[in-house]
C-alpha cells in the first residue's frame, strides 16, 4: 500500500496548537496535525496521552481553550458538532455510541439526516417528499450495511449485535454522512484478528474513495500498515510526527512506549496478535511479522 | 377491544413498520368505529368520548417522551390552555368558539416554542422539575386571576355552532373525538417513520452520536416539545367543548402526572401504547367506583403491578410475551 | 421593616427546613439507587396523621410521635422490598411510575384507615407566639427548626463517621465498585428507604402543629421537596438542605412583598434562573461528557 505514493493534496483538515485544560489540569497543549485527502493519519499515544480529548475537540464536543481548527481552508474552531457534520466531518466513538433501541439499518438510516430534505410537515403528514426520503435513505442504508457486512442484520436492534460488528455499524452509519473527513477512535478496540482485518479492509476502502481518514488505534501493526503519516502524542503534547518509519525510528516514541505505563500499552496493543512484545520490536523498529512495514523501512 | 382485535396489533408489531403502522390504524378505526354497538346507554358514550380525547393528549406527549426520550411534568399546562382558550377567547375577544380550537393550538405551539428554548437545555430530572414549574405557572395564573378565568371555580364554554348546527350530545362529541385520534394517532406513526423520527429516536438514544451526524438536537428536542403542546392544546380544547365547562384541574400537576403515567404504562415507545395507557386510565377510576374508598388505593396497586411486571410497558410487553409463546 | 423581615426570614425557615427535610429524603434514596422516590411526600403525611390519630387515641405525644416515625419506616422498607427491590434494572422513568403508583396507593389507604378531614396537633410548648425583635415567633418553628438541625447532624456525622456511613456515600459514588469491595449495597437501598421515611415522618410531625395535616398533604410536599432537591443539585445531602431553606425563604419573602398566590411562581421562576446557569443546580456534580 505504501509502495507507490501518490503526490500528497492540500490538507482537508488542519488542527493548530490546540490546548485545553480540566480543572487546572493542562490534558492537551499545542497540539496539531494535517489530514489530507485519500490518506491515513494515525494518531497514537500511551493512554492518558490525550488522544480522544483532541478527536472532542476537532468534532466540536469540547471547546478548545486555545488553537484553530480550518475544515478545507475555513475557520471552524467554534463550529457545533451538527455544523462540521454538514461541512463533511464525520467520526466514530472509543466507547460506543450506536442508538441501542434502534435496529442497525435505522442506525444507518439516521446518518443519512443531511442528505433529507423533506422537512417536518412534510414528515408529519407523510406527503411524496418525505416517501422518497424513506425510500432512497433506505437504499442508501442498505448499502451501507452490505458494504460492513452487515446486511443480513439490517432488521436486527443495535442492542442484541455483538461487539464486532457495532463496531462496523458505527463505521457505516459515519460513512452515511458522506464524510470529506472520517475520523476513527480505536476502531479495532476489542477485535478480534479477523475482525481487525475487515476494518483494516474498510479504512483502505474509505481513504481510496478520496475520504481523509484521522485515526486513534493501539494495534500498532494496523496502524504501521495503513498511515501515510503517524502523529504521536504524549501527556498532552505532541511527541513526534512523520511517516511509520520515521516514528518508529524516534528515540523519543520508543522511550515513551517502554516507560512505566507505555510498556503496559504496548503489551496490550500486540496481545490482540497473539505476539507478545512484538509491539515493543515494532517500536525499535525491526518489525519482523510485518513485511510491508519491513519493505519501506 | 375484543381478542381477534388484540391479536392484531401485537403481531403487527412484530412485522416490518410500513404495515404495523396501517394495521394499527385500522384496529384504532374498527374499534372506534364498533365498540358503540355495544354500549348500553348514552353515558358510555360520555366515558368513550373522553378516553379518545384523553389519548389525544397522550399520544401527543408520547411523541415528545417516547419518540425524543424528553420528560415532561407539565404536559397538562397546554391542555389547559387549549381548554381555557374556548372559554377566553368567545368570552373576551368574542371569536367564535370553533375558531378558539386553532387558535389556541397555535398559542401553546408559540409558548411551547419560547418556554422550550431555555427549557430544554436542561437534561432528565432537571428538565423534569422545570417542565413542572412550567405547569405550575400556568395553574396559578388560572387559579389566582379570578376576574378573567373565573378562578378555582371554573369557566363555562360557549357550545359551538357550525352553519345554524348545534354541536351537543355526547354520540356527537364521540365521532369527533374519536376522529380526532384518529389523525393524531396517524400522524404521531408517521412522524416515526420519517426522516425527523429518527431525528428524535437519535438523539433519544445517543445526543453526541445524533450532533456528530448532523442533527441539530437542540432543534429537534424543540419541534418535538412544540408538536407535544399543540397535541395537548387540542385536547384541551375538545374536553372543553365537551364538557362545556373548565377549571383549573386540567391543568394541575395531577393531571400532567397522569399524562405521564398513561404514556410509560402503555409503553413508552409505542404510539398506540400511548391510547391504551389513556384508555386504561380513565376507564379504571369509572370501573373502580363500585369499590367506593378503595378506588385509589386500588389505582395505585395496579399502576404499580403493571410497571413490575410490564416494564417495558403494555404493548411492547405483550406483544414481546405473544412472541415467545409463538 | 426589620420586623417583617425577620417575620419572613423565620416563616421562611421553618418552611424551608421541613422542603430540606423532604429534599434529603429524595437525596438519600437517589444516591443509594438512582431513584426518584415520589412517594416521599407520603411519608411526611404518615408522620402527621399516625401522630394525630394515636395521640387522639390517649396514647402520649411523644410516644404517639414514636409510633409513627415506626410506622413510616415500615412503610418505607415494605415499599423497597415489595415495589423497588422485584423492578430492580427497570428503566429510571419506571421507576419513577412505580414510587407513583405508591404514592396513590398510600393516599388511598390513608383516606380509608384515617378520613379525609384536617387535622391538628398540639404545639409541643405553647401555642403563643413569641415577640423577637417585633416579630411574632410560634414556638412550634424552634422545635421545627431544631429538629431539622439535629437531623442534618445527626446524617452528618454518620456519613463522615461511621463505616456504615461511608459505605452508603461509597454505593453512590460507584455502586459496583462498592459493591467489589465488600458493601452490601441491598442492605444500604434498603437502609436509604428506612432512613429516608423516618426523616420524612419526623418533618411531618414537626409541621403539624403549625399547618395542620390531611391524606391528601404528601404530594404537594414531594412536590416542593423534588424542587429543592434540584436546586441544590440531586445527589447532594448539603445541596438538598441548601436548596430546601432556599425555597422556604423564596416563597416566604415573595408571599411578603410581591403576591401570595403567586409565591410558588416566583419561587420555580427562580429555580429555573438558577438552573439556566447552573443546569447541575448549587451543588450539583459537574460531569463532563465521556466519549
Amino acid at each position: 500500500m505504501n509502495a507507490a505514493l501518490p503526490p500528497r493534496g492540500a490538507p482537508l483538515l488542519r488542527a493548530e496548537g490546540i490546548g485545553i485544560s480540566f480543572g487546572g489540569l493542562r490534558a492537551l497543549d499545542g497540539v496539531g496535525f494535517e489530514a489530507r485527502a485519500g490518506e491515513v493519519l494515525a494518531v497514537i499515544g500511551p493512554n492518558g496521552a490525550g488522544k480522544t480529548t483532541l478527536f472532542n475537540i476537532v468534532t466540536g464536543l469540547y471547546r478548545a481553550g486555545s488553537g484553530r481548527i480550518l475544515l478545507d481552508g475555513a475557520n471552524v474552531t467554534e463550529a457545533p458538532p451538527h455544523h462540521l457534520a454538514a461541512a463533511g466531518l464525520s467520526r466514530t466513538f472509543q466507547n460506543l455510541q450506536v442508538f441501542f433501541r434502534m435496529t442497525a439499518l435505522e442506525n444507518v438510516m439516521a446518518g443519512r439526516h443531511l442528505r433529507e430534505g423533506s422537512g417536518l410537515l412534510a414528515d408529519l403528514f407523510r406527503l411524496p417528499r418525505t416517501r422518497r426520503d424513506n425510500e432512497a435513505t433506505r437504499q442508501a442504508a442498505m448499502a451501507l450495511l452490505d458494504w460492513v457486512g452487515l446486511a443480513d442484520k439490517a432488521e436486527i436492534p443495535a442492542g442484541s449485535l455483538p461487539y464486532g460488528a457495532l463496531k462496523r455499524l458505527e463505521i457505516a452509519r459515519a460513512m452515511a454522512t458522506d464524510p470529506r473527513v472520517l475520523m476513527l477512535d480505536e476502531p479495532a478496540a476489542g477485535c478480534n484478528p479477523v475482525e481487525t482485518e475487515e476494518i483494516d479492509h474498510l479504512i483502505a476502502e474509505v481513504a481510496a474513495r478520496g475520504v481523509a481518514v484521522v485515526l486513534i488505534e493501539h494495534d500498532m501493526k494496523l496502524v504501521m500498515r495503513i498511515s501515510r503519516h503517524v502523529v504521536v502524542l504524549n501527556q498532552g503534547r505532541l511527541l513526534a510526527a512523520g511517516t511509520p518509519a520515521e516514528v518508529r525510528n524516534n528515540p523519543a516514541v520508543i522511550a515513551a512506549y517502554l516507560g512505566t505505563h507505555g510498556a503496559a500499552e504496548a503489551s496490550r496493543g500486540s496481545a490482540r496478535d497473539n505476539a507478545r512484545g512484538s509491539a515493543r520490536d515494532d517500536a525499535r523498529g525491526s518489525a519482523r511479522d510485518d513485511p510491508r512495514g519491513d519493505a519501506h523501512a | 377491544m375484543d381478542a381477534k382485535a388484540d391479536a392484531a396489533v401485537l403481531s403487527a408489531a412484530a412485522r416490518p413498520r410500513l404495515s404495523a403502522r396501517w394495521a394499527t390504524l385500522l384496529v384504532l378505526a374498527v374499534v372506534i368505529a364498533t365498540i358503540p354497538w355495544f354500549f348500553p346507554s348514552g353515558f358510555y358514550f360520555r366515558v368513550a368520548a373522553l378516553v379518545w380525547v384523553t389519548a389525544l393528549a397522550a399520544v401527543g406527549l408520547q411523541i415528545l417522551m417516547g419518540q425524543a426520550g424528553q420528560v415532561s411534568l407539565g404536559h397538562a399546562g397546554f391542555v389547559g390552555i387549549g381548554a381555557y382558550a374556548m372559554a377566553l377567547g368567545p368570552k373576551y375577544l368574542g371569536l367564535d368558539v370553533l375558531l378558539c380550537l386553532p387558535l389556541g393550538a397555535a398559542l401553546a405551539g408559540v409558548i411551547a416554542f419560547l418556554v422550550g428554548r431555555p427549557i430544554l437545555k436542561l437534561k432528565g430530572h432537571y428538565l423534569a422539575v422545570a417542565t413542572l414549574g412550567f405547569g405550575m405557572l400556568v395553574t396559578m395564573v388560572l387559579v389566582s386571576e379570578v376576574g378573567i378565568t373565573g378562578g378555582p371555580d371554573g369557566i363555562r364554554v360557549p357550545r359551538a355552532e357550525i352553519l345554524g348546527w348545534r354541536i351537543r350530545g355526547s354520540e356527537t362529541f364521540y365521532w369527533i373525538a374519536g376522529g380526532a385520534l384518529l389523525i393524531g394517532t396517524w400522524i404521531a406513526l408517521n412522524l416515526q417513520d420519517s426522516p425527523s423520527g429518527r431525528a428524535l429516536a437519535a438523539l433519544h438514544d445517543s445526543e453526541v452520536a445524533a450532533r456528530t451526524i448532523g442533527i441539530d438536537v437542540a432543534a429537534y428536542k424543540l419541534r418535538a416539545f412544540v408538536i407535544a403542546a399543540v397535541y395537548g392544546a387540542v385536547a384541551g380544547g375538545l374536553l372543553a367543548l365537551m364538557n362545556g365547562f373548565v377549571t383549573p384541574d386540567a391543568a394541575g400537576f395531577i393531571a400532567s402526572v397522569e399524562y405521564v403515567t398513561m404514556v410509560v404504562i402503555g409503553g413508552l415507545a409505542s404510539v398506540p401504547g400511548a391510547v391504551v395507557g389513556a384508555a386504561l386510565l380513565v376507564l379504571l377510576p369509572q370501573a373502580l367506583t363500585v369499590f367506593h374508598d378503595y378506588e385509589h388505593a386500588v389505582l395505585g396497586l395496579l399502576i404499580m403491578l403493571f410497571m413490575i411486571f410490564l416494564r417495558v410497558g403494555i404493548v411492547p410487553g405483550l406483544a414481546a410475551l405473544l412472541r415467545r409463546r409463538a | 421593616m426589620l420586623a417583617e423581615l425577620l417575620q419572613f426570614l423565620v416563616s421562611g425557615l421553618t418552611v424551608g427546613a421541613v422542603y430540606a427535610l423532604v429534599a434529603l429524603g429524595f437525596t438519600l434514596i437517589y444516591n443509594a439507587s438512582d431513584v426518584v422516590n415520589f412517594a416521599q411526600g407520603e411519608f411526611v403525611m404518615l408522620g402527621g396523621m399516625v401522630t394525630v390519630f394515636a395521640f387522639a387515641a390517649g396514647v402520649p405525644l411523644p410516644l404517639a410521635a414514636s409510633l409513627a416515625i415506626l410506622a413510616a419506616v415500615g412503610v418505607g422498607l415494605l415499599l423497597h422490598r415489595l415495589a423497588i427491590e422485584p423492578a430492580r434494572g427497570a428503566s429510571a422513568v419506571t421507576l419513577i411510575i412505580i414510587t407513583i403508583g405508591a404514592s396513590i396507593f398510600l393516599r388511598g389507604i390513608a383516606q380509608i384507615v384515617f378520613d379525609k378531614r384536617f387535622h391538628q396537633l398540639p404545639a409541643f410548648s405553647g401555642a403563643d407566639p413569641i415577640l423577637v425583635a417585633g416579630a411574632a415567633i410560634l414556638p412550634q418553628s424552634f422545635w421545627v427548626l431544631g429538629g431539622a438541625l439535629l437531623v442534618f447532624a445527626g446524617l452528618w456525622l454518620f456519613f463522615e463517621r461511621t463505616l456504615l456511613g461511608k459505605a452508603v456515600l461509597a454505593t453512590a459514588a460507584n455502586r459496583l465498585a462498592a459493591k467489589l469491595v465488600g458493601v452490601d449495597t441491598s442492605f444500604v437501598l434498603a437502609l436509604s428507604f428506612g432512613v429516608s421515611a423516618a426523616i420524612g415522618a419526623f418533618a411531618g410531625i414537626l409541621i403539624t402543629p403549625i399547618t395542620l395535616t390531611s391524606f391528601d398533604v404528601g404530594t404537594l410536599l414531594a412536590l416542593k421537596g423534588f424542587a429543592a432537591a434540584m436546586l441544590g443539585g440531586m445527589g447532594s445531602p448539603l445541596g438538598a438542605v441548601v436548596g430546601g431553606l432556599l425555597l422556604g425563604l423564596l416563597e416566604s419573602f415573595a408571599a411578603g412583598t410581591i403576591s401570595s398566590a403567586y409565591k410558588d411562581a416566583v419561587a420555580f421562576l427562580v429555580i429555573l434562573g438558577v438552573l439556566f446557569v447552573m443546569p447541575q443546580g448549587l451543588f450539583g456534580r459537574r460531569s463532563v461528557e465521556r466519549v
